[in-house]
């Protein structure tokens, strides 16, 4: 039996990415990242700042979301998000861009808990990536 | 009766005038194929939305504590409508026809004694509507500069409207746009979107929602997810609105072509008749002469 299922990544403008042959796919949900394999219950999650990893036979995929949702749901998985892009052709110069925007943006004095967690995130994934 | 030169004169202005509106129609269509384009590569995305939201808010627990986007604020004084036009002109019925809608919308809701506030996105609703409402447009904006309608601007759009509801400024919200149907006909739309209406189908509720695993649970991926719907349904208007207004516009300019050969033609036939006519003239008098001799 295949241990394979079906994956959409969809941004406001178009689908970003699809695929029809993935084995396992790893999202920063909010909680804490998450994996997921084929016959997954059924859940709806959204996303922290982070990269998400897509797995299938022989070939590895890597985007970088701001924000998102998660849909898993008779093995079909759907990321909602409104910023992504993949690492392959994320420049380093809109990384750093993004990272000292985030910087920035956290000096703002009336952030609620969640919103601080969230930019701290960013800032930690997008560091992550530009040293690597 | 005009003369030969003015008859001359007006037919080289119409002959130009219909050049330009056959460029701009062609022009339109380019832009049309790329706009109905990108509309349908954005409706998976603003479809899922809703259906996630539907999933949703059918499951919510408890509706006193659930958020404003979704139940309303309680009251309806206050309503919002924002108006999403074009920023140019020479597109036939585009702009008036969102207009006419939201107009005899604002009456209504004057008639009831509440407060009307305006949002204008794009030029010319603005200056269709502030000679009427100039008091209640509380905000313009354009995006004029930006080539491509991009999720951007609607986040900008969007952002607007949910700082104005968090601080209370209306209850309801509306917007306006026209939903490209096919090239020759667009439908002026009215949407509800503070509070998040649902559609009442029938085939809606599909009961499968309690199969689903929520993490955190509902409520929290609801309130992260509202603010974000409000965004995307404008963006989905934006979408639909610029696919209309190339279609109208192809289709204005393609009568306006279309009337300028006809006037070309009534007025090259005056023009050849009168010229007659003047040669008839002058042969008559010529031979009349002669024989008077």
């Amino acid at each position: 039996m295949s241990e394979e299922f079906k994956v959409e990544i969809v941004n406001p403008e178009k689908s970003f990415f699809s695929s029809e042959n993935v084995t396992e796919v790893i999202v920063p949900a909010f909680e804490g990242e998450m994996g997921i394999l084929k016959d997954h219950i059924s859940i709806i999650s959204f996303l922290k700042p982070g990269i998400i990893k897509i797995f299938s036979k022989n070939v590895e995929e890597k985007f970088y979301v701001d924000d998102g949702i998660v849909e898993f749901k008779d093995n079909n998985l759907s990321v909602l998000t409104s910023s992504i892009f993949n690492l392959k052709d994320f420049d380093k110069s809109v990384i750093d861009k993004n990272l000292s925007d985030a910087e920035k943006s956290l000096e703002n004095p009336d952030l609620d808990d969640q919103k601080k967690f969230l930019i701290e995130q960013k800032i930690e994934s997008l560091r992550s990536i530009s040293t690597s | 009766m005009p003369s030969l030169d003015d008859l001359k004169k007006r037919i080289t202005s119409v002959k130009s005038t219909q050049k330009i509106t056959k460029a701009m129609k062609m022009v339109a269509t380019a832009k049309l194929r790329k706009a109905q384009e990108n509309a349908e590569k954005g409706r998976p995305y603003s479809e899922r939305m809703n259906n996630i939201i539907l999933n949703l808010s059918g499951g919510v627990s408890d509706k006193e504590n659930s958020s404003k986007l979704l139940v309303g604020t309680g009251k309806d004084d206050t309503h919002l409508c924002v108006v999403l036009t074009a920023d140019r002109g020479l597109c036939g019925g585009f702009n008036t026809n969102i207009i006419k809608k939201a107009k005899s919308h604002f009456e209504d809701i004057k008639k009831q004694g509440k407060n009307l506030k305006i949002i204008t996105v794009g030029m010319k609703g603005y200056d269709q509507l502030k000679r009427n409402y100039s008091n209640q447009i509380i905000e313009k904006i354009t995006f004029k500069e930006s080539k491509n309608i991009n999720y951007f601007d609607a986040d900008k759009v969007g952002k607007i409207v949910l700082e104005k509801f968090e601080k209370e400024e209306f209850d309801v919200c509306h917007i306006f746009y026209n939903q490209f149907k096919n090239v020759m006909t667009q439908i002026p739309q009215k949407q509800q979107i503070i509070p998040l209406q649902k559609e009442e189908n029938a085939d809606t509720p599909e009961k499968d929602n309690l199969n689903y695993e929520f993490e955190p649970d509902e409520d929290e991926i609801l309130n992260n997810l509202l603010p974000k719907n409000i965004s995307t349904q404008i963006f989905k208007a934006m979408l639909e609105n610029s696919a209309s207004e190339q279609g109208s516009r192809m289709t204005a300019m393609d009568n306006a072509t279309r009337n300028a050969g006809e006037l070309v033609d009534k007025l090259s036939i005056e023009y050849n008749r009168s010229r007659q006519a003047a040669i008839t003239k002058e042969l008559i008098e010529i031979i009349s002469g002669a024989e008077s001799l």
